[in-house]
């Protein structure tokens, strides 16, 4: 409640001091330039030209190659591979979207994607809510030392692992267990996330006692306290959490490589799936599989793009 | 203290009342241990089995060979002397290193000073924001598929720009040559910043915004102008957040695979001169035909964490606060 009220008070004071022509997200506070300075006569030109130019680059940088992702898939195979490559589609061709569709299995790949990234998402959410609950309020004998442990891992670089993960992967230990081209093989090893664990934790650790207390008081179990008090509570961090490991999965790629597609080419990821159909693909059937793999992404971000952001800064740093 | 008496008061009162304290409490730890250690042990499990447990085998793995018709036997350091002689082994440093610098130098500098411009406009922030942070998103195949048909050679799309100014043709990706900057390298790089500055860039941005307005008052009152500002206020004042996100970006640097990996469909480049290490790790591990080595790859993996734990502990040394 304090948070919200300051942040009012804060708009507030910030529109009047600009006047109504600032749009009340900008903060007031000033920058490396004054507003004095920004506002003489030169400052005011500067900023212009600055502004205009930004925003020209940015979006030449940025959208270009966007643009070229999604109209390249239009053309024929013919003028896709011109010389000198043509700016704009010459004569649209949107059946190449459906015949890259068909023929590199665009549907199974993303069936395959959506599948390992949510199942990964609910093993997540259930093994390290759990853990970071009971690590933040139930504090189990041992439970730093688990903690310390888990945080550790953040210093091992992921990709050295690759190859005791994949060996264990295919036969676990004593029971020699295979998971190769299980997506247990993608699951279980997301739930091994630190990171997860460590901004749950915090989060947990700023629920007053008092409302555990009081519930518990009242003959609430355990699990019904964390269903009923701390996870309603927690919905933004668990937002975060949930949004950086649907994209974590969504972008891996060696491991689904080595786990899904090493095993066949069937189980395959989209990220993976494109890459492998590069070669003996036709150039624009690959850029539009490429700017289909690409559409979910953007309109995840789009959607959820308030939250990424304040998740990326909220959660501090993450490699 | 004072939760764990309240949240023991009741079930006390259910037990026993004349029941001596001491083993109801027990009881009650017990139980309470029991039950936080069961919503621990499935993230402990998995924990284990796919990050503790592969640490040490991966240190176990690289002093062991494979016997002839199955089991490992200790090796000493013959796996790692097997890799020093590969000349392969070299080289896959030498262009990491090249990779890491270079991605230093645009990687690192460019947010920084996006993050400044976007810092000191008063419109279309949100839209910039989102175009810089776009291509995070994307998965990583689709952007680098992208940016390998721009470098093709023969119906790319910067080689027709380079031609409208007049400038030489680049073979980009596919140019040979093997200098510390190679122009191959470079085009990794381009792409690679292209597509991971946008997380750098927002986080410096809110880096910025934190600074107090009075500092840049202060300093601008006693005559210092934009780039003395940068100096003395902005960079003091980000500090913290450039030092962290420095060590991060050498250590994910290290680590390059994806990009070399598409764009040069697994091969390393002309004569291996976009090799990475972890792409070699790739190639003993799983790539050789015949020769495929998990130990020869634990070595290397090995040698990485080894060489990253240096890094960092050295890193932190040198830029702890003083005094």
């Amino acid at each position: 409640m304090a948070s919200l009220a300051t942040a009012a008070t804060r708009t507030r004071i910030g529109r009047r001091r600009d006047g109504a022509r600032r749009p009340a997200s900008v903060a007031s506070t000033r920058t490396l330039i004054s507003d004095v300075q920004r506002n003489t006569r030169t400052g005011k030109i500067v900023y212009r030209v600055v502004l205009i130019a930004t925003i020209v680059v940015f979006t030449l940088v940025f959208i270009g190659p966007l643009y070229f992702l999604f109209t390249d898939g239009l053309k024929s195979t013919q003028e896709a591979i011109a010389t000198p490559p043509t700016l704009y589609p010459h004569q649209p061709q949107p059946s190449s979207y459906v015949d890259s569709w068909n023929r590199l299995d665009v549907g199974l790949m993303l069936w395959n994607t959506v599948y390992y990234a949510f199942g990964a998402l609910a093993f997540q959410l259930v093994f390290d809510v759990a853990a970071a609950y009971s690590l933040s309020k139930l504090r189990p004998v041992l439970g730093n030392v688990v903690l310390f442990m888990m945080l550790a891992t953040l210093m091992i670089p992921v990709t050295v692992l690759v190859v005791p993960q994949y060996v264990t992967i295919a036969s676990f230990p004593f029971t020699h267990w295979n998971l190769i081209g299980s997506p247990e093989a993608i699951w279980l090893p997301s739930v091994a996330n630190a990171f997860n664990i460590f901004l749950l934790k915090r989060f947990f650790d700023s629920i007053p006692s008092d409302y555990i207390d009081a519930a518990s008081v009242d003959g609430a179990s355990r699990l019904m306290i964390l269903w009923r008090i701390v996870l309603p509570i927690s919905r933004p961090i668990i937002g975060v959490v949930s949004i950086f490991s649907l994209v974590a999965v969504w972008k891996d790629f060696l491991w689904p490589l080595l786990v899904e597609y090493g095993y066949s080419p069937t189980r395959e990821t989209l990220n993976v799936g494109i890459w492998q159909a590069q070669l003996g693909t036709p150039q624009n059937l690959i850029i539009a599989a490429s700017a289909m793999a690409a559409i979910p992404t953007i309109v995840f971000f789009l959607i959820f793009q308030r939250n990424i952001m304040a998740g990326l800064t909220a959660g501090g740093i993450r490699g | 203290m004072a939760d764990v008496a309240t949240r023991r008061a009741p079930r006390l009162a259910r037990l026993a009342a004349p029941a001596p304290p001491v083993p109801g409490r027990l009881l009650a730890k017990a139980r309470r241990n029991t039950a936080a250690w069961g919503f621990l042990i499935g993230a402990v499990l998995c924990f284990t089995f796919f990050s503790w447990f592969p640490i040490v085998r991966e240190i176990i793995m690289s002093f062991q060979k494979p016997v002839y018709g199955g089991g490992n036997t200790f090796a000493g350091f013959s796996n790692y002397i097997r890799i020093i002689h590969d000349p392969t082994f070299w080289q896959a440093w030498r262009n990491t290193l090249e990779f890491t610098i270079l991605a230093l130098v645009i990687g690192f500098a460019v947010p920084f000073v996006v993050a400044i411009v976007l810092n000191e406009l008063r419109h279309a922030r949100g839209y910039l924001r989102v175009l810089v942070y776009l291509p995070v998103m994307l998965p990583p195949a689709s952007a680098l598929l992208l940016f390998l048909y721009f470098y093709n050679p023969q119906y790319g799309l910067f080689d027709d720009i380079l031609r409208t100014l007049h400038l030489p043709a680049s073979q980009w990706v596919l140019q040979p040559g093997d200098g510390f900057f190679s122009i191959a390298m470079i085009a990794v790089v381009i792409a690679s910043t292209w597509m991971n500055m946008g997380a750098a860039t927002l986080i410096y941005l809110a880096a910025l915004q934190n600074i107090p307005g009075e500092l840049y008052e202060a300093a601008e009152l006693e005559g210092a102008g934009i780039f003395r500002r940068i100096r003395h206020v902005t960079i003091p004042q980000t500090r913290l957040i450039l030092i962290t996100l420095l060590l991060i970006q050498v250590v994910a640097t290290m680590q390059m695979f994806i990009e070399s990996f598409v764009l040069t469909n697994g091969g390393g480049g002309v004569d291996n001169n976009t090799m990475s290490v972890v792409m070699l790790i790739y190639q003993y591990a799983f790539a050789m035909s015949g020769a495929s080595n998990y130990n020869s790859a634990s070595a290397l993996g090995v040698i990485l964490m080894l060489v990253l734990a240096v890094f960092s502990g050295g890193f932190l040394w040198a830029t702890r606060e003083r005094g």
